[in-house]
């Protein structure tokens, strides 16, 4: 059983300038045993692939968990309402992390 | 794949559509249509609800091209129309001169100029004050650069208006900044501040300019869902110069108790509005009262006027006049010895001294 799936991560709001000015990519993500891939692993992917300064994992988690003020959206409906991080992910999912916190 | 959609992840509202949020102030979810609705619904109720517009009335939106005025914008021309308030709308954006970062959210204002067919004024810090905040922070350092920015600001707007012959500026500022300045200002022991901090409309004394926040009870949260949901065009690079450290540190209090209990943004905003002073020795509140009624509070008779440039001022120098100076004294030392000259934190003393 496959447990590898690929989403697509989106980071708005100004967030992107963590990653190096990506606004959206794909992303394989897995599961470390054999249950499905859920955010918490893709959480863990993009810290680990797309962080370009570990000074900024501060600006995006915070106590094990998406900072609060960074909005996340999977397939436009908001985490709360699906889960959070148990959320388990399937393939053509689109993850959006935006930043309420940048002036208006 | 999720083929049928759970009955607890329906719209509370239509009951028919999938519910794609849940609103922070009263945990009620709602799918797209209704979130919109509602939304839109409850800043029309607001605007109602406190006499904020005429009908005939020419109303400068301060559009920075960022999420909020964006927003406001849509909305405005959005409930314009619906309900036919019968105002005339324009684009107020102010240029403070900053390379990379003004440039880019000034184009943003522009694309929006036409998305809203609304007629679209910029004013420049440099044409008003012969300096660009660029040159500011050159001159005096990074460290007040938002004092600095945040005097100069006003100002501008409220010329910018007169130049278009408009008396009232909407700006977009949201629930989250009303609880971030209530707390600021207890957290500094700035008790005078905190009444007039909540108030929806504000007129400094004697102005000619009065100044609304239709999304004074907006969270946030919603205004870039609904800025998300509606795929509005906006901009969002923070300032490069770095926002005061203290304010930052209120914003992130601020989320962290909004995690755990969404719905005090709101009560943290009805405490500043029934925290009332005792009124024993008002010296010199530069700020009167527009209250929903219509009356008006005046605490002094007449305005004063800055004796440089005629601004209204309760000081005999405006605040913006005397920061010039500073930076005029400080622009020529750094002329004459080519070093830099660290007046800045002196003057930052000074400003903190007068009553705005
Ligand atoms: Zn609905
Ligand atoms: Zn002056």
């Amino acid at each position: 059983m496959s447990t590898r799936v690929i989403v697509k991560a989106e980071f708005l709001g100004g967030l992107d300038s963590i990653f190096g000015g990506i606004k959206e990519t794909k992303c394989t993500v897995e599961a470390n045993d054999s249950t499905l891939p859920t955010i918490k692993d893709l959480i863990k992917h993009i810290t680990d692939h797309l962080l370009v300064s570990p000074n900024d994992y501060c600006v995006f988690i915070q106590e094990d968990t998406v900072r609060p003020g960074i909005l996340v959206l999977i397939n436009d409906t908001d985490w709360e309402l699906e889960g959070e991080l148990d959320y388990e992910l399937e393939s053509g999912d689109v993850v959006t992390f935006t930043s309420t916190l940048h002036g208006g | 794949m999720p083929s049928a959609v759970k009955i607890n992840a329906l719209c509370e509202l239509c009951h028919c559509r999938k519910a794609v949020m849940r609103r922070p102030k009263n945990l009620q979810k709602l799918c797209k249509e209704c979130f919109i609705h509602v939304f839109e619904t409850e800043i029309h109720r607001t605007i109602q609800r406190e006499h904020l517009f005429y009908r005939g009335e020419s109303v400068a939106i301060g559009a920075s091209g960022g999420k909020d005025s964006t927003v406001l914008a849509a909305v405005m021309k959005t409930l314009n129309e619906r309900y036919d308030y019968g105002l005339h709308l324009i684009l107020l954006s102010i240029d403070e001169g900053i390379v990379g970062y003004r440039d880019d959210s000034l184009a943003t204002v522009k694309r929006n100029q036409s998305q809203y067919e609304m007629p679209l004024e910029i004013v420049s810090y440099k044409q008003l004050y012969d300096w660009t905040m660029d040159e500011i922070v050159a001159c005096s350092g990074i460290k007040s650069s938002c004092t600095y920015c945040g005097v100069l600001r006003r100002q501008a707007l409220d010329r910018g208006a007169l130049k278009l012959e408009v008396h009232h500026v909407i700006t977009g500022h949201n629930a989250d900044d009303m609880a971030e300045t209530v707390l600021l200002n207890i957290l500094r022991g700035d008790t005078a501040r905190i009444e007039q901090s909540v108030n929806i409309t504000t007129n400094s004394q004697g102005s000619p300019v009065k100044r609304s926040k239709p999304f004074k009870y907006a969270y946030e949260k919603e205004i870039v869902l609904y800025a998300h949901y509606r795929k509005l065009d906006y901009f969002s690079t923070e300032c490069t110069y770095a926002p005061e450290a203290f304010r930052g540190t209120a914003r992130t209090l601020l989320k962290n108790l909004e995690l755990v209990r969404p719905s005090c943004i709101l009560d943290i905003i009805h405490s500043g509005e029934q925290l009332k002073l005792k009124h024993k020795r008002r010296n010199a509140s530069s700020e009167m009262e527009v209250r929903s009624n219509g009356s008006v509070s005046l605490p002094n008779k007449d305005g004063n006027r800055c004796e440089r440039c005629g601004y209204l001022s309760t000081n005999r120098i405006c605040k913006a006049c005397i920061l010039l100076e500073g930076l005029e004294i400080n622009r020529a030392k750094v002329q004459i010895d080519g070093t830099s000259v660290d007046g800045a934190a002196k003057l930052t003393k000074t400003l903190e001294h007068l009553a705005f």
